[in-house]
């Protein structure tokens, strides 16, 4: 008999006034019962709804059956088959617009909480886990992977699973990309990535940080040095900004950079070199969930006040609802529909203000969604002394420079054919944000996936 | 790892090291930089490539100890690893088709405008160099400018050594004279770009300067090393580091170079015996 109940196990959490003043994970996961309990909510629906929510195709019904089964290792190893990185995704994919999106027991009461069950699952495995993966038998073929991010990782780990010789090669010091540069230590603890890679590593998967391709080597090269395949996740990481007065002025950082220095950097511990400015308020600009992350860092490194500004309505903020919550519980103010006009800076020109106007909504726009008019006489300044800009990212211009034959779009997107990936230059698979411009971890997982089937497919020719 | 395989202090606070790394220096370009950190905890920090041997795999960076990292640095002897070592990220020096140029390089940025003197140089360009440092103690690769220019003014503000006065001056007397140059390159202090700029703007003569921001990546991802050029926002790392002298907003730059000293200073003071008091 299914738990019927209306509601998901609530995650046990950090409480909001303690963590907002630590690095620590905010989500502590759930204990064996709470999983057992919550796996039982499921109905084991026979047309899987969830299954077609899930950019990588994961048997969820399969793995939730395992877990009320206690079976916790057969759950991991199901999830496994289809994702390269599961402690990753059950802990930042947006489930509500995918799986759990589409569970029947959402209907009436909340879905099954299928990304806390596969966050526990993976933990399971990672906790007690001892033995060594298998190592597949290499098929003598070279592919070459540019970025250690979601993509990156995913088609390397896919491939290497098949007998490819994978290399990947990795412009910062580190492997993880997004991961590990971005997304902050409080939501997805580093260590847990890295262990991620470690598994990579250790079925043959070769990364090579400090490359940058189109400078270190081309892509060019690769071929002539015995790649087959060459697979671009280089992602979206040229930072935006408004061009209005005051940009330039210190103390305004993109949140690419912001978020670099914290999490890549460590700029809150104290034996970094790497250090970052001390702020009593910040205003963060935009409304994602690079936004919300990038508001709560900024709590923790010991800011008194910090706002989001976004220029759209509370409805339109495009952060995952759980975001939004856990930044309000922190004490993160949200100035909506408000729209920056100027950065003010003092003599020394460090940031002493923001100049905002208020907005209102109007017609819907191309977007579908209500266009933000600015209201009359609405002129104000918000006092602050940080600001982060957060309003979106477009791909680095290194690769496509440098690589003769390879087709961008006019937002330097790369062309690809089809879902394979495939660019216009031939033997040259592409995925990820570098294709579709900022997007989220599980879907450039879902283009590393599908390059690693069409590359497979091709050099099997 | 990037092993220093060869360590020398060009002066009390300039020091140049060669460092092994084949993939960098198979692609070093003279205006090309690196970044590097020292260690585990370290910060990523960027130095203008001031030489490389493609044949040994080497590059070789200038550095004068100015912060916390090149602090480190300098205590870092020939044997030892530096923990990351990539580039060459930026543009190369555009050199084609010059035929008569004034590279000037004002202290330790003359680590910076030697390659590009001798590329220069190489090319069969007419090369007079104007270096200038403070005084005689100071002064660094006077004899491979010797080797790469057809003319040399070594210039000291104390005049310790070759003529006392500014760099600006000897150009302005070197254009004065008659000298009519294809380009001014200019580095070194932003401060001493600055009055170059300010100098071959009244004469129309192009000026290209080499900027040096704060830096994580230098990828084009941070956005940090922003500077204004013509009133337009430019990243150092993929549109520089070289940039139109007469365009650049120097105040600005000058501004945000300087934005960590206070946190730089009370990191060191927190190091620093000589701060702590007694116990």
């Amino acid at each position: 008999m299914p738990n019927m109940s209306l509601q998901k196990n609530p995650m046990p959490s950090q409480e909001p006034e303690v963590r907002n003043k630590n690095f620590l994970e905010v989500a502590l996961g759930y204990t064996e019962e709470m999983a057992v309990d919550e796996a039982q909510r499921c109905l084991n629906c026979k047309n899987m709804p969830c299954v077609k929510g899930c950019p990588v195709n994961i048997d969820i019904p399969g793995f939730i059956k395992e877990i009320a089964n206690r079976n916790f290792e057969g759950a991991y190893g199901i999830i496994s088959k289809s994702s390269s990185l599961p402690a990753v995704c059950g802990r930042v994919c947006p489930q509500e617009t995918q799986c759990e999106g589409k569970c029947v027991r959402g209907i009436k009461g909340e879905p099954v909480a299928i990304g806390r069950l596969e966050r526990f699952a993976a933990d399971y495995h990672n906790a007690n886990f001892k033995g060594e993966p298998e190592k597949p038998a290499s098929n003598g073929k070279k592919v070459a992977v540019i970025g250690a991010g979601p993509a990156g990782l995913t088609c390397a780990g896919d491939l290497a699973k098949k007998g490819y010789e994978v290399t990947v090669f990795e412009a910062l010091h580190l492997a993880g990309g997004v991961l590990v540069y971005g997304i902050p230590e409080f939501r997805l603890p580093k260590s847990i990535v890295q262990r991620e890679i470690d598994g990579l590593k250790a079925i043959g998967v070769k990364i090579e940080t400090n490359v940058i391709i189109g400078r270190t080597i081309t892509i060019d090269e690769l071929f002539e040095q015995g790649f087959k395949c060459v697979f671009i996740g280089s992602g979206a990481g040229l930072p935006r900004f408004m061009n209005i007065p005051g940009e330039n002025l210190k103390g305004v950082y993109s949140a690419n950079e912001f978020l670099t220095r914290v999490n890549l950097m460590k700029a809150y511990k104290p034996d970094s070199d790497t250090p970052i400015k001390e702020n009593k308020r910040v205003a963060v600009v935009g409304g994602g969930n690079v936004a919300m992350d990038a508001a709560r860092c900024a709590k923790r490194l010991g800011a008194e006040e910090v706002y989001i500004v976004y220029r759209r309505g509370e409805a339109e903020l495009p952060a995952r609802a759980e975001e939004i919550e856990h930044a309000k519980e922190e004490g993160i103010i949200f100035k909506t529909l408000t729209n920056p006009v100027e950065i003010l800076g003092d003599d020394d020109k460090f940031v002493s203000g923001i100049k905002c106007v208020s907005m209102e909504l109007g017609e819907p726009d191309e977007s579908g969604r209500r266009r933000p008019v600015v209201k009359a006489d609405s002129e104000h300044v918000i006092d602050v002394d940080c600001v982060v800009m957060s309003i979106g990212t477009s791909p680095n211009p290194l690769i496509r420079n440098t690589t003769e034959g390879l087709e961008t779009n006019k937002h330097g997107c790369i062309v690809t054919t089809d879902e394979s990936g495939l660019t216009s230059r031939e033997g040259v698979y592409a995925g990820g944000d570098a294709v579709t411009g900022a997007a989220t971890v599980i879907l450039a997982m879902g283009a590393g996936k599908s390059a690693a089937e069409a590359i497979d497919e091709y050099l099997s020719k | 790892m990037y092993k220093i395989v060869r360590k020398k202090a060009l002066n009390p606070t300039v020091t140049l090291m060669d460092i092994e790394a084949p993939a960098v220096a198979a692609k070093a370009e003279p205006g090309q930089f690196i970044i590097l950190r020292t260690d585990e905890n370290g910060e990523r920090i960027p130095l203008t490539i001031a030489d490389y041997d493609r044949e040994k795999g080497t590059v070789t960076i200038i550095f004068q100890i100015v912060g916390a990292t090149t602090e480190k640095l300098n205590h870092m002897n020939e044997g030892d690893c530096l923990q990351d070592f990539a580039g060459p990220l930026g543009r190369a020096t555009h050199t084609e088709g010059l035929k008569k140029v004034a590279v000037v390089g004002g202290g330790v940025g003359c680590a910076i405008a030697y390659p590009v003197a001798k590329k220069l140089h190489s090319i069969g360009c007419e090369v007079h160099s104007i270096v200038g440092f403070r005084s005689k103690d100071l002064v660094i690769l006077e004899d491979e400018f010797k080797a790469c220019s057809d003319k040399l003014c070594m210039m000291t503000d104390d005049g310790s050594y070759g003529t006392k006065g500014l760099v600006t001056n000897a150009l302005k007397e070197l254009i004065d004279s008659g000298e009519q140059y294809d380009e001014v390159i200019a580095i070194g202090p932003l401060i001493m770009m600055k009055f170059v700029a300010a100098t071959t703007k009244e004469y129309g003569i192009k000026t290209i300067v080499s900027m040096n921001p704060i830096m994580i990546d230098g990828t084009g991802m941070c956005g940090g090393c922003r500077l204004t050029v013509g009133g337009e926002t430019k990243f150092a790392c993929v549109d520089g580091p070289e940039f139109d002298g007469h365009l650049v907003d120097f105040d600005e730059a000058m501004g945000r170079s300087a934005m960590y000293k206070p946190f730089e200073r009370r990191k060191h003071e927190e190091t620093c015996n000589l701060f702590k008091e007694v116990k």
